[in-house]
């Protein structure tokens, strides 16, 4: 048994980490819902109650996987890259405006599409080049670098879209629609779940193979582990650190241009909307690991919606949503949780072995 | 109870799952100088740490005097009468002596005012007491190491301790040096003072101690008296096994030149001239130790010849191509290898996979990978033969490298960097903090290597290791070869001191 609980104490820690975020949550609501029988059953199966709330976690989860995955790499090696949230919008502003253009060449579908993303995607790539070079050439701190280029992406791509590709005849402030052969298909009945999710998927499946099974990903994660071993091994550091960041980049603009196609088909945001924020925390409840990402993000996506679904349903007020989803991911991200208890079921398993049969061995 | 510290069936678990201390007993008398000596990993840091305050026990008692006592911090320590010097001393390096020694137990005047006054006399009478010779009015940076040594042991006896626990005191000492610490310790030992003192070194066990606890695994294996046990015994106590501390038998063909340093000169970012005209030649099949204390430049002349740093002036000639700012990989691909000297800082990714830390010199090269792509079939395979090989002690090639002993670790580096068929090896402090029994595999290793026709440079602060291993002998002393010796078997350690120490200069 002990041995069972030290092998997977992590799974075991998070899903009691999980369990004790919901009883707080019940608490909560006890608290603070008149009808508390009620919310809970909404927080907790509203996301499942009908298809078109599945749908919506699905939906929700896409973009987080993106950023997720953007975060992720950089952060293998041990680059505080929080430029996901920029990179994520500027590529879907500059993917927007590319459309746009090229929208009179009346190229075929699938051509237009894989044009459009591709382009999206290196644009992200070149985003995510700056502040890997400026880190890498003047040593810049990373965090403060990423966080302005953050207000830059989105000045920037407010200025283009609103000067110069804003929809007038639309009612508010918005691009112009783009044409309907460049919509990413939703393809399951009653949702907008959309073939930016199966690129999602690919994409997990993609970093995960770069980060475990090339040499790249090799260099990347020892760098990340220690940074003058790598150097000392003959690993060019200053590639890394710049490459890790453009790769980055690169899943961040494929997911702000698979956002724009496969939901909204115009650039509408006015402000950013946080998906970088949320790939953030996504990547450290998933330890960096692409395909704990995509599990985490689900469950992110999922906590959001059973929220919006308490709001939009009971009297709890917005706010409360956003405390309990804070307290889940505070205890799931908590990393000396349970630790003692792990420290004594050690300590008891170190001394059983050690003294076998109440004997000095 | 007659004893100054009785310890009873101590029990110490990390929270890795170590178990440092298994059922440790143990009896210190007053008045003694008590060794407790054994391999790293042995528990005797643990022990010492439980002694002072700085662990907690899972199980067992402590009796100090006759008292049985629970230390939560290394105040209550101090309280009973227990002092400790660590291996890096907790010296303000900015202040001066003075204000080192009272820092903490300052005497005041109306409780605000310092007191100098009261403090020197205290400590000029403490002074006179114990014979010990500081000066009081120098910075701490100014001082060589055996002096700071000197200043942190008196530190502890101006707090009325009398049981002084060492850790490993002469590991940063030269044989000059260690002997000045030795009579200042017998002299501690005739005003009453108990000393226990941790060392893996055997002659200075021998030379210090009144009586010896061997521990081992965990476990204390022994206590004796010092005339009861002989070098040889102790060190079979240790390890478990006999071992041998015999000089290498000399090469048997010594080659063409393969390594040249030219009027090599480096200037650090504070603008000190770290290393100052240095020339030297290493050639196939023989071994050049260089030996000095450290800081005096050898972490500098390493960094230069492996490409992690960029010489300010002079040449490094490697088969007659100067390779002074290529890169390491390209320094690497031309056969040259670094044992590097901080094995946790450079050596290895602690947190990273065995395997991973087994292949970071070689994972782009097929067949460990092709076009990019990690071949673990041959990766594992290869991993799997190196640790068979080099017997490194690991359960699976899978766990991180955080989960093996220090000597372990260093066994990951060695077999990493001479299983790579290298022509020129730069081995610096390749022994440091290593048990006696990996040393010897890894001192093992490198003769190998040399006998294969491969060209070592050794670096080391250990004169054992250096007499041990080198062919020919170079000291460094403030960035400078001061000396160089062609006979290395009828040389001793004390010859080599006073060059070390910069007394002596050669021709």
């Amino acid at each position: 048994m002990e041995k069972f609980v030290l092998k997977y104490f992590n799974l075991i820690r998070t899903i009691i980490a999980i369990l004790i975020g919901f009883a707080v949550s019940v608490l909560i609501l006890v608290i603070v819902s008149t009808s508390s029988i009620e919310s809970i059953k909404y927080l907790f199966l509203g996301p499942f109650m009908s298809v078109s709330r599945i749908g919506n976690i699905v939906e929700l989860a896409t973009p987080i996987i993106f950023c997720g995955i953007a975060i992720a790499i950089p952060f293998q090696a041990s680059q505080f890259n929080v430029g996901a949230e920029g990179t994520f919008f500027i590529s879907a502003a500059f993917g927007t405006a590319f459309a746009l253009i090229i929208q009179k060449l009346n190229l075929p579908g699938f051509i237009y599409i894989v044009l459009v993303l591709t382009f999206a995607t290196l644009f992200g790539g070149f985003w995510g080049f700056i502040p890997g070079y400026l880190k890498a050439r003047f040593k810049a701190n990373m965090v403060v670098l990423t966080l302005m280029l953050n207000y830059a992406a989105y000045f920037l791509s407010i200025y283009l879209i609103n000067y110069h590709f804003r929809d007038k005849s639309a009612g508010f402030l918005t691009s112009y629609r783009l044409p309907e052969n460049i919509f990413l298909k939703q393809f399951v009945p009653n949702t907008r779940i959309h073939i930016g999710f199966l690129i999602a998927i690919a994409s997990v499946f993609i970093a995960y193979y770069f980060l475990y099974h090339t040499t790249l990903g090799y260099e990347i994660r020892m760098v990340g582990f220690n940074f003058h071993f790598a150097k000392y091994s003959g690993i060019d550091v200053f590639k890394v650190i710049v490459l890790s960041s453009v790769i980055g980049g690169l899943f961040a603009g494929l997911g702000g241009m698979a956002e724009v196609m496969g939901i909204h088909r115009r650039f509408l945001w006015q402000s950013l909307p946080g998906y970088g924020w949320d790939g953030v925390v996504v990547a450290i409840i998933g330890k960096n690991n692409p395909i704990l990402i995509m599990f985490a993000s689900l469950f992110l996506a999922y906590l959001r919606i059973g929220g919006r679904v308490l709001n939009l349903l009971s009297d709890v007020p917005f706010e409360m949503v956003g405390v309990i989803e804070s307290i889940i991911i505070l205890l799931i991200t908590a990393e000396a949780f349970l630790e003692n208890v792990k420290y004594r079921i050690t300590v008891k398993e170190a001394e059983k072995e050690v003294f076998k049969n109440g004997s000095l061995s | 109870m007659d004893a100054q510290i009785s310890v009873r069936d101590i029990v110490k678990v990390y929270p890795n799952g170590v178990v440092a201390n298994k059922k440790v007993s143990l009896d210190i008398q007053e008045k003694t100088i008590h060794a407790i000596v054994g391999e790293n990993g042995a528990g005797k840091t643990t022990l010492t740490k439980i002694l002072f305050g700085l662990e907690l026990p899972q199980e067992g008692e402590i009796f100090v005097k006759g008292k049985k006592v629970h230390f939560r911090s290394p105040i209550d320590a101090i309280k009973m009468g227990i002092g400790m010097v660590h291996q890096h001393f907790m010296l303000a390096e900015n202040l001066t002596v003075f204000e080192n020694l009272i820092l903490g137990i300052e005497p005041t005047k109306f409780k605000i005012f310092l007191d100098k006054k009261t403090a020197k006399e205290k400590i000029l009478k403490y002074i006179e007491k114990y014979k010990i010779d500081i000066p009081l009015e120098k910075k701490i940076k100014e001082l060589p190491i055996g002096v700071k040594q000197r200043v942190e042991i008196f530190k502890a006896l101006l707090r009325d301790v009398d049981i002084l626990i060492l850790d490993e005191p002469t590991a940063v000492l030269t044989p000059q040096e260690a002997e000045v610490l030795f009579e200042s310790l017998r002299e501690l030992k005739n005003q009453g003072e108990t000393i226990i003192f941790i060392s893996h070194k055997l002659k200075e066990i021998k030379a210090i101690a009144d009586v010896i606890t061997i521990m081992r695994d965990g476990r204390v294996i022994s206590t004796n008296s010092n005339e009861e046990l002989t070098q040889h015994d102790i060190a079979r106590l240790m390890v478990g096994r006999e071992v041998s501390f015999e000089r290498v038998e000399e090469p048997k063909e010594i080659g063409k030149v393969v390594l040249t340093v030219k009027n090599l000169t480096y200037t650090n970012s504070e603008r000190i001239k770290v290393l100052k005209n240095i020339n030297f030649e290493v050639r196939e099949g023989e071994i050049v130790g260089i030996a000095g204390v450290e800081g005096n430049g050898q972490t500098e002349l390493v960094e230069l010849i492996t490409g992690l740093k960029t010489p300010t002036e002079g040449e490094i000639r490697l088969f007659d191509e100067n390779i002074s700012g290529k890169s390491v990989r390209e320094i690497r691909t031309r056969g040259l290898v670094h044992i590097p000297e901080d094995r946790m800082k450079n050596g290895v990714a602690e947190k990273a996979k065995l395997k991973e830390n087994l292949i970071s010199d070689r994972y782009y090269k097929p067949p460990f990978s092709n076009k990019g792509a990690l071949n673990y079939n041959y990766i594992d395979s290869e991993a799997n033969r190196l640790v068979k090989d080099f017997n490194i002690i690991t359960q699976s090639i899978e766990n991180p490298v955080s989960s093996l002993s220090g000597g372990n670790i260093q066994k990951v580096i060695v077999t990493r960097e001479l299983s790579s068929n290298p022509k020129v090896i730069i081995a610096s402090q390749p022994a440091r903090g290593i048990d006696v029994g990996s040393e010897e595999l890894v001192h093992n290793f490198i003769k190998e290597a040399r006998d294969k026709k491969c060209a070592v440079l050794l670096v080391s602060a250990d004169l054992d290791e250096i007499l041990k291993l080198s062919t020919r002998v170079l000291v460094i002393y403030n960035g400078e070869i001061v000396k160089s010796f062609n006979e290395v078997s009828t040389l001793r350690a004390e010859d080599l001191g006073p060059y070390m120490l910069g007394v002596k200069r050669g021709d």
